[in-house]
């Protein structure tokens, strides 16, 4: 059924189509409307059997999703930014144990600075942690992949984190078309779990592994991941046959058959490159889009066939390997190893900088013509950057940068754009 | 595409009237986005939300930084924000305001701007007639109606009744209807003029 509504309503309601019988909630911005959504549900008794556990942290979050999914059931939370890496430890244990754990992150920057907007640090912080990462471009997407990621988990005993940029997309209000029960049914079948602790048959779950067996352990992890590879486009389709459109899989391209420029990129951003890609098309340039909606597992070989027969390719990504440059872009590199084409990084939109068409139009023509710089900070203010470092230079004592800098803008208070 | 900016306080339903707008923009049949500026939460604080309306799905992500129209719930941003930045030249501008553009100040300001696409509503004195509180997002969203004649009186009370219920819908709707009926008559009298 098509319903306006707010992205992280859809989502609740895309969470509760699944039938979670534990969802453990710590509010943090930008996710709290999510588990807020469920939380009514759950009151209002619509969503049963479920438990609905208010926890005292996002670690203990966590841990009773752990808790619960070890003892065979279906369990859900979310959270993002700080709140991910609070429960950090937990969720690699939610790996390593093998739980199908499912987890909204509303990405957000990671502080310091304090910062409530989006980026992908988050989860990208967490990329090497066991879990399948999956990233939406829009509420409607966002949707899907949680009634995917459920299905993928549980058939493969691993967890799954859906990614939807925090704001742009959870507190976005658009058109999305919410499944039916029957279909969701019809598509996710009971948790019939690997492993369960079970009073009647008692088994550990956790023990301890030393050096004879911890590679093992550690690669079966790996190994699952590259299921994975094969499991989400045929999930993808098998969901395009039950709910009739095409949602999820590894990756995505558009204008791309004959392009000599690739963008790639993940998450909402997409959309606004894809009109700008458009408007570039009608001028007569070559260019097309490469989105990446599994980070992780990393599609090397399909990132390598959508990009091999172009010129070059500008990853454009929303998080920054602090002191080496892109994240994403490493991984898009090494797909590419020895094929020789321009590489640039572009990062943008950090802690919520509006990465906007009229950016985007000067960067992608600066591409076009192979004038970019391996590594462009888009819509870097320079001035406040150079500013800063010669205060330091004059003065020893110079102070805190992000107080400096407020100061230099005139800033009171944090605002968009 | 047609995009809105709305400015207004923390406290006078800002994201609120964006959402509305965009459930009747839904309730017509047309794609819409509505998103608020993310700034700090606070009440009285100046906060900004958006609106893009299409027929076709829309994509872009961006703030609204060359809006079609801007509606602007409280005036003393005028004196605070830049509220008209990028504004095309044929927008529309809807203000709350019991005081005319003129008692503003504006006129020389918004003297090359086409007339009727100009308006000032009473939205505060029209909310608190009918809810009992200076709250003027959906009066306003009622005037862009009238103003604009880009969604209909009937869609912008579907979006009502979907966003509240019991007292605050019946004042609300109340308040649609003698705000749409305002503005109206309003333009009516500027096309003959």
């Amino acid at each position: 059924m098509l319903k306006q509504i707010e992205g992280s309503l859809a989502v609740a309601e895309a969470v509760a189509l699944c039938r979670p019988e534990v969802i453990c909630a710590y509010p943090i911005s930008p996710q709290t409307h999510i588990v807020e959504g469920l939380g009514k549900m759950v009151k209002a008794g619509k969503l049963a059997p479920c438990e609905f556990i208010n926890v005292e942290s996002e670690f203990a979050a966590m841990s009773v999703a752990i808790g619960a999914s070890a003892a065979g059931a279906r369990a859900y939370t979310a959270t993002a930014s700080q709140g991910l890496l609070f429960m950090a430890e937990a969720v690699y244990n939610a790996a390593g144990l093998g739980l199908p754990i499912v987890m909204t992150i509303a990405n957000r920057a990671i502080g310091a600075p304090i910062n409530i907007w989006n980026d992908h640090s988050d989860a990208l912080s967490q990329r090497d942690s066991g879990w399948i990462q999956l990233f939406a471009e829009t509420n409607q997407e966002a949707l899907d992949l949680h009634i995917q990621a459920f299905r993928l988990a549980e058939e493969l005993s691993m967890p799954v984190m859906v990614c939807m940029d925090g704001f742009i997309l959870t507190h976005a209000y658009e058109r999305v078309d919410m499944p039916t029960q029957q279909q969701v049914d019809a598509y996710l079948p009971p948790f019939d779990p690997r492993q369960v602790l079970d009073p009647k048959e008692p088994v550990s779950i956790g023990a301890m592994v030393g050096p004879e067996a911890f590679m093992e352990v550690r690669y079966l992890e790996h190994a699952r991941q590259l299921q994975a590879l094969e499991r989400i486009p045929q999930l993808a389709v098998q969901f395009k046959e039950i709910f009739g459109r095409a949602s999820g899989g590894l990756t995505q391209t558009y204008c791309a058959d004959d392009a000599e420029t690739m963008i790639v990129a993940m998450g909402s951003v997409l959309g606004t490159i894809k009109d700008t890609i458009d408007e570039m098309r009608a001028e007569g340039h070559k260019i097309g889009v490469l989105g990446i909606t599994s980070y992780r597992p990393f599609p090397l070989a399909q990132v390598r066939e959508a990009l091999i027969h172009a010129k070059r390719f500008v990853v454009l990504e929303k998080s920054l390997a602090v002191g080496m440059g892109g994240i994403l872009a490493t991984d898009v590199r090494m797909a590419l190893s020895g094929a020789g084409l321009h590489g640039y990084t572009v990062v943008a939109g950090l802690g919520g900088r509006a990465i906007t068409k009229k950016s985007l139009h000067q960067l992608f023509r600066h591409a076009v013509k192979d004038e970019l710089e391996p590594i462009t900070f888009l819509d870097l203010d320079w001035n406040v950057v150079n500013k800063q470092l010669e205060r330091e230079r004059q003065n020893r004592h110079s102070g805190p940068i992000a107080e400096n800098i407020l100061h230099d803008l005139g800033v009171v208070s944090a605002k968009f754009g | 595409m047609f995009q809105v900016r709305i400015h207004g306080r923390g406290g006078q339903g800002v994201v609120t009237a964006a959402e509305m707008l965009s459930v009747a923009a839904f309730a017509e049949g047309r794609y819409a986005q509505a998103f608020p500026s993310f700034g700090s939460e606070r009440m009285g604080a100046p906060v900004v939300a958006f609106c893009r309306i299409d027929d076709k799905e829309i994509r872009l992500r961006e703030p609204v930084m060359e809006p079609d129209a801007i509606i602007i719930q409280d005036p003393t941003l005028l004196h605070q924000i830049d509220v008209f930045a990028g504004l095309e030249q044929d927008g529309y501008i809807l203000l709350n305001t019991n005081r005319s553009f003129d008692a503003l100040g504006l006129s020389d300001y918004l003297s090359d701007r086409p007339p009727e696409r100009l308006c000032t509503l009473p939205a505060t004195e029209i909310g608190l007639k009918h809810i009992g509180r200076p709250i003027p997002n959906v009066s306003l969203l009622a005037g862009f109606a009238a103003l604009s004649g880009l969604i209909r009186l009937e869609s912008v009370i579907e979006a009502v009744t979907k966003k509240l219920s019991g007292k605050m819908m019946e004042g609300n709707i109340a308040a649609a209807t003698e705000a749409y009926n305002l503005i109206k008559a309003r333009m009516e009298e500027v096309k003959h003029a």
